[in-house]
């Protein structure tokens, strides 16, 4: 199969989670969104090491997914404790530093 | 001997030192202390002089170095003395009149409160001008000019909770800054011409430098001297410098301040003498002034400004004669010394006089004083036969001797220069006989003060009598002592130079002229005034008469030619300023004001769009990448 493929979907997925970001208010589906498009730029990069025959890419990769777990670990303890306080899981709401 | 020179300045100075920082402490016998540094002053003058007597004429000019001002390469400058005839003339008439007028003080003043501080303030005026005649280099003697242009504000303001003395002051001020600039303009181009400012350096090198350049520094010390002596046409000052009080008006117009000038051209003499246009212009400003104050003093019913107007035209004849050259230098001088004596006596006269009528300065409401203040009439009256030149006082010699000296001149402007002097004579005459008939003779004029009290004249106490009585010795003897013999000529000449120039009449002729203009304007006076009563409200009068007394109308001159256009000016600058500078920078800030608070809301605090931008960044930045690799 063309390597090229799995770029067209890597750039599909990071589409995807960038108008999600754009668009959506709800905190874990942001979160979502943003994890989407890590992966896809994940893909991307496998796929580049892929194509160039060396391993870089791949390493690269692994370590976006140890960040990226980091990220959840640390965002998902925010968002839980946010929720609790203002029953609201909405990015909007968390307003109180706006001028 | 010679270091007695710097203790000339330094007694005065250390005197107002003293006065100004000293505190209450001193107010009691501030004003004897002030007197005795003006004596002391006088006393180092008095024994300099007679050692100066003592030695042959060549070696009588003495230099005093006592530190250097400002020793750099190529420029220097020192604070040094110079003490010859002239000088040592200038100091006694300064230390001499002006410790009279410091006691005369002492009475005139006794009811001040803040009479430590007009001590003070009359020893840091001699202070300066001694440093002015005594100075060996332009430079030296800028500070002392400078010195006695602060002296003679802080002086004419001294009483300045009155508006118009403040005024006045300032006003004096200003006029005089205009010839100050005069000066420092010639300073500088003596250094650019010469190389340096001092006395024998610019003198000595004067006949290498072109005619232009030498008239040039002479129109400028003239504009310097014009401002300083009170000649037209910056003359407007004097007049409103009678809001001092009449110790002030007395020393500046006889000993300090007016007499500045006709030193500063004398001294000048070896530049003016090589540059004929320049004195032409000072013999102009002579004559046009001694008719403008001669006029002025005959319209004015306060007694102090028609003794400033006769101030004004009296100077007017020295500055003249300093015009002439060396057919005049020394009568200048004589004249300067012997005008000293008189006017200093006629306005401590008006002083005693005012003193006697509560204030009143206005002649129309004086009248026969002559038996309730004989001291004062008796020395006033000396006083204005010196000055309307009665032969055998000294007015009579002086002014004789500038008449001669303007005729000798030669040619068509010898002719003009004589008539104008002997008109002057007469119209000095004139109105110097007014203010002797309104004064002290016919009857009493006095009105009620405001609160209706009647004034009582009485005489002066013995300190200001007794200044009166010397100086009225002085009005008497010291023409004739100083023309006895020639000495002053004799004394002067090594100085100033001398020739006798060509009259076209012999001096008998002239004397005799000068007598049948000074009977004239005698017999016009008393004419007008003494043989029929004096209207106590000043009648309409001519056209002349009314712009003589509105000074000719100087200040509206300078009204309607300097005030009104450089008020335009400052307006339009104003008006510059605020809508166009004000108005493009307040509009740049606007511009950026309306554009700031638009882009503001970008930054509406919601994340994605924030995420939004920086997206629509990174886009822009890999389209530019990628059409530039494409490129």
């Amino acid at each position: 199969m063309n390597p090229v493929n799995y770029l067209y979907l890597a750039a599909l997925l990071f589409t995807i989670g960038a108008s999600g970001v754009l668009i959506r208010r709800n905190a874990i589906v942001l979160f979502m969104c943003v994890e989407l498009m890590l992966n896809a730029s994940n893909l991307a990069l496998v796929t580049f090491s892929r194509l160039h025959g060396n391993l870089d890419g791949q390493i690269i990769a692994f370590f976006t997914m140890v960040v990226a777990a980091a990220e959840v670990v640390v965002g998902l303890a925010i968002i839980v404790s946010i929720f609790r306080t203002r029953h609201s899981a909405s990015v909007d709401d968390s307003n109180l530093m706006k001028l | 001997m010679n270091s007695l020179i710097p203790l000339l300045v330094a007694a005065p100075l250390a005197g107002a030192a003293l006065l100004l920082l000293g505190g209450r402490a001193l107010d009691r016998f501030g004003h004897w202390l002030g007197t005795f540094a003006a004596a002391l002053s006088f006393v180092f003058g008095l024994v300099l002089f007679f050692s100066m007597l003592g030695r042959s004429a060549a070696q009588r000019p003495v230099q005093e170095h006592l530190f250097s001002w400002v020793p750099v390469n190529g420029f220097q400058a020192d604070v040094s003395f110079q003490l010859d005839q002239l000088s040592v003339t200038f100091v006694l008439l300064i230390t001499g009149v002006g410790t009279l007028i410091h006691l005369y003080s002492v009475g005139y003043m006794a009811h001040d409160e803040r009479r430590r501080r007009f001590f003070g303030y009359l020893n840091l005026f001699l202070a300066a001008m001694l440093l002015l005649v005594l100075a060996d280099n332009y430079l030296l003697l800028y500070v002392g000019w400078e010195g006695v242009g602060l002296a003679s504000y802080l002086l004419i303001g001294f009483w300045q909770h009155k508006p118009s003395a403040a005024t006045a002051a300032k006003k004096a001020f200003l006029v005089n800054r205009v010839g100050d600039v005069g000066l420092s303009i010639a300073i500088m181009l003596m250094f650019t011409d010469f190389g340096n400012v001092t006395f024998n350096g610019v003198f000595g090198a004067a006949d290498q430098a072109s005619k232009s350049q030498l008239t040039a520094i002479g129109l400028m010390l003239l504009l310097a001297a014009c401002g300083k002596s009170a000649q037209v046409p910056l003359q407007s000052w004097l007049g409103d410098a009678m809001e001092g009080p009449t110790p002030v008006s007395a020393l500046i117009h006889a000993a300090t301040m007016v007499t500045a000038g006709v030193y500063l051209i004398t001294r000048s003499g070896a530049i003016f003498n090589l540059a004929p246009q320049a004195q032409t212009a000072v013999v102009c400003v002579g004559a046009v002034t001694l008719l403008f104050g001669a006029i002025v003093g005959c319209a004015k019913d306060d007694i102090k400004k028609a003794l400033a107007g006769s101030t004004m035209s009296q100077i007017g004849y020295m500055i003249l004669a300093a015009g002439l050259g060396p057919i005049g230098y020394v009568f200048a001088i004589m004249h300067l010394v012997t005008h000293g004596f008189f006017k200093a006596g006629l306005f401590l006269g008006a002083g005693s006089v005012m003193h006697g009528m509560d204030d009143e300065v206005n002649m129309r409401h004086y009248g026969g004083l002559r038996k309730l203040m004989p001291i004062t009439f008796v020395t006033f009256g000396l006083g204005y036969l010196a000055i309307i030149g009665f032969p055998g006082l000294s007015g009579f010699f002086s002014k004789d001797k500038i008449i001669e000296a303007a005729f000798a001149k030669g040619g068509t402007e010898g002719w003009i220069l004589g008539a104008v002097t002997l008109i002057g004579a007469a119209v000095t005459a004139f109105y110097m006989t007014r203010v002797m008939i309104l004064t002290f003779f016919g009857e009493k004029r006095w009105q009620p003060d405001a609160e209706g009290h009647q004034p009582h004249p009485h005489e002066s106490p013995a300190t200001m009598t007794t200044p009166m009585i010397v100086l009225a010795f002085g009005s008497v003897f010291a023409g004739g002592l100083l023309a006895f013999n020639s000495s002053f000529l004799k004394w002067l000449e090594p100085i100033t130079g001398h020739s006798e120039g060509n009259s076209p009449l012999s001096s008998t002729v002239v004397t005799l002229l000068t007598m049948a203009c000074m009977l004239a304007g005698v017999g016009l006076a008393y004419a007008v005034y003494g043989r029929s009563p004096v209207p106590v409200t000043p009648p309409v009068g001519s056209v002349l008469t009314r712009a003589a007394r509105r000074d000719l109308l100087q200040d509206d001159f300078n009204h309607a030619v300097l005030v009104r256009p450089g008020s335009a000016l400052a307006a339009a600058l104003v008006y510059f300023d605020s809508k166009g500078l004000d108005g493009f920078v307040n509009g740049l800030a606007a511009t950026i004001g309306g554009i700031s608070s638009r882009l503001r809301r970008v930054q509406n605090g919601y994340v994605r769009s924030y995420a939004l931008s920086m997206f629509g960044g990174t886009l822009v930045l890999v389209a530019t990448t990628l059409l530039m690799r494409s490129v």
